[in-house]
């Protein structure tokens, strides 16, 4: 028996490992909060406001999104479809692809996904990594994704910077620090937390079940649980006449 | 006990009666009694013993998950990603399904691995059971071909470079390379054709291949018998009743002692389902989830944790051909183990120290080469490739050698039991 514990220990240290073993780069922590539902409210709203001109996200429905972030189908219809008829539909937006790869070199990627192929710090340290860039098409640069594409959409909000770059030891140019060129409409804290909502919302459309089967994972763990002891019981009943 | 076999219905009864009515038409006792009730295995089965068990318990979890994804599924180049967004974001519980299928697959290599690891601790595929070994060898082999094939399907990035890096492997076969390549695929590139034949190879046929070689190898085991830890053949010693003395009838002890590791493993299974289905990249890989792209390269192309050993074999090679023929070799040498293996005893418990440390040092540079095929080839990961591949073959190659000149310990006559 002691041996059964021993593995059944280990077996349950797996998922632990797996976590402890992922991610690694140098992004910014995102301290996100899938249950708290104002956050998704806003980030919903930061979404549809910022992101929608350019990016789908076509695997999300806006009546399940309502649901789960907890609006109801008039609030959301007044307050997030802009680009859609039906409750039922995707989030699609209008802009075709290849005009916007004409526009910005790429055609910009639909985000259902985005978060669980780049993760969470990664969009949190993009989405505040943007200083000014004369070299680049769009004017800016990023430190999350050196040579990115994308302008600047949120500089009313965070305000423009610009990098100072220094050699290292090693002879890599390396940013030490910024100065602001324009002053944003928020304070830095005011613009984390606006950024931090909106990489929580997209967490959610990324997984959106990802609450429920957490959910749910206790309940069946909990059922195994009893289980195992009755049929370690059933065991023992029969294997008490094995000698 | 006797109440939960068919031949023990109550007397006179009308299920006794219908009993009776089949048994006179179709083996249904005598199918029951050679492979349950009256198959004698022997009573000193450890928890080695349970990854027999736990690869059919995963290999219907995957047929029957597998059969709801066929539902909703899409295999065209330009439905299939979308198909499986569908499946995780519409279909009432399709993200439990698919979640069951992703696990499965790589749940389905950890206990294969493990029950192949008990193989070479107890000598299992030695003399009278080379038959069981090799056709479970071959299950292994459909296994991988399974993977591969079934990996292809969701139509990520990883899936698509993933397919373009192995298919391409056939093309380093010198005359006849480029046009097999091109004839696996179906077309010059990965594309709808290859998605399409790869979905048909994933649901029909190698379901069958496997299906058809799991039957195989039990009927294999339960002719010659299991072994055990001791290596002690327990059809040398029976009692007057001509049953083996050291065995119990399979049903209903190893019954009731398999659902207890049934239930053990379900709750490990269910803590990575429900709490980490992407274990962190390594069963559901995180490029996987942008959509297949021809004309953007990932900058880190690995496959699926379960293929990385032999991965990182090809890559310690540096001639491409040299690559595939060690790798197929570092598979196709499993076969030969039940004749490289010269030792008068079978079990690790009654074999001298060469023997342990060989097998010690194989296990780790098993896994060593394992976690350099998810690493990219730089700093010290080829070196360290290099090496644990020269281990790999150095196990299985000197075997004849230090096999024999190992001292080994007296085999008692009847197996090691405490209650």
């Amino acid at each position: 028996m002691t041996r059964w514990l021993l593995a059944l220990l280990v077996l349950a240290g797996l998922p632990g490992f797996a976590s402890a073993a992922g991610g690694g780069a140098a992004y910014e922590h995102a301290n996100i909060n899938l249950s708290n539902q104002a956050s998704l409210q806003r980030g919903a709203r930061n979404f549809v406001n910022y992101c929608m001109g350019c990016h789908s996200a076509q695997y999300v429905r806006y009546n399940r999104l309502a649901e789960d972030i907890g609006l109801s189908e008039d609030q959301m219809v007044t307050n997030l479809m802009w680009a859609a008829e039906k409750p039922h539909e995707t989030m699609e937006i209008a802009m075709p692809g290849s005009d916007a790869e004409r526009w910005f070199g790429v055609t910009p990627p639909d985000l259902s996904l985005i978060a669980r192929a780049r993760g969470k710090d990664y969009l949190y340290t993009f989405l505040k990594g943007f200083y000014l860039d004369d070299t680049r098409p769009a004017g800016v640069n990023n430190i999350a994704l050196p040579g990115a594409s994308m302008p600047h959409v949120l500089w009313e909000l965070q305000g423009l910077r610009r990098a100072q770059i220094e050699t290292d030891a090693e002879g890599h140019e390396v940013i030490s620090g910024y100065e602001t060129v324009v002053e944003g409409q928020l304070t830095e804290e005011e613009y984390d937390s606006f950024v931090l909502d909106l990489v929580n919302f997209l967490v959610y459309i990324a997984e959106p079940v990802k609450l429920e089967r957490e959910r749910l994972g206790v309940w069946v763990i909990f059922f195994l649980l009893v289980f195992l002891l009755m049929s370690y019981l059933l065991k023992q009943e029969y294997w008490k006449d094995v000698h | 006990m006797s109440s939960t076999r068919p031949d023990a219905l109550p007397d006179g009864g009308k299920l006794s009666a219908l009993n009776d009515w089949v048994n006179a038409r179709f083996p249904l006792k005598k199918m029951w009694d050679e492979h349950a009730a009256e198959y004698y295995a022997p009573k000193n089965f450890n928890v080695w013993y349970v990854f027999g068990v736990l690869s059919m318990v995963v290999l219907v979890i995957q047929l029957l998950t597998g059969l709801f994804l066929t539902m909703n599924y899409k295999p065209s180049s330009a439905e299939a990603f979308a198909s499986v967004e569908y499946i995780m974001r519409d279909v009432e519980w399709g993200w439990l399904i698919r979640y069951m299928h992703s696990t499965g697959a790589s749940a389905f290599f950890i206990v294969v691995y493990l029950h192949m690891f008990r193989a070479m601790l107890y000598g299992s595929y030695r003399k009278p059971r080379e038959l069981v070994w090799i056709i479970g060898m071959l299950i292994y082999l459909a296994l991988m071909a399974e993977a591969f094939f079934g990996y292809l399907l969701p139509w990520g990035q990883m899936s698509y470079w993933g397919a373009q890096v192995i298919v391409s492997l056939f093309g380093a076969i010198p005359g006849i390379g480029e046009s097999l390549v091109e004839w696996i695929r179906g077309d010059f590139y990965i594309s709808d054709i290859t998605l399409n034949r790869f979905f048909a190879l994933h649901v029909i046929a190698l379901p069958l291949v496997l299906l058809g070689l799991v039957v195989a190898h039990i009927l294999a085991l339960h002719e010659v018998g299991s072994n055990n830890p001791d290596g002690v053949e327990i059809k040398n010693t029976k009692g007057p009743d001509g049953k083996p003395l050291d065995g119990i009838p399979f049903h209903p002890y190893y019954t009731v002692k398999d659902l207890v590791a049934i239930v053990i493993f379900l709750i490990a299974f269910a803590s990575v389902m429900f709490f980490a289905p992407e274990m962190g990249g390594y069963f559901l890989e995180h490029a996987n989830f942008e959509p297949a792209n021809a004309l953007k390269t990932p900058e880190h192309i690995a496959p699926v944790w379960y293929f990385t050993p032999f991965y990182a074999i090809l890559r310690a090679v540096p001639d491409k051909l040299m690559g595939v023929i060690l790798m197929g070799l570092a598979i196709g040498l499993f076969f030969l183990l039940p004749w490289l293996d010269r030792s008068p005893v079978k079990s690790i418990r009654y074999r001298g120290w060469i023997y342990k440390l060989a097998l010690t040092l194989f296990a780790i540079c098993f896994v060593g080469l394992g976690y350099i095929g998810v690493k990219p080839a730089v700093g010290i990961y080829p070196l360290l490739g290099r090496i644990f591949s020269v281990g790999y073959f150095a196990f299985f190659l000197l075997m004849p050698f230090y096999t024999r000149i190992d001292k080994t310990k007296p085999v008692p006559d009847r197996v090691t039991y405490h209650d």
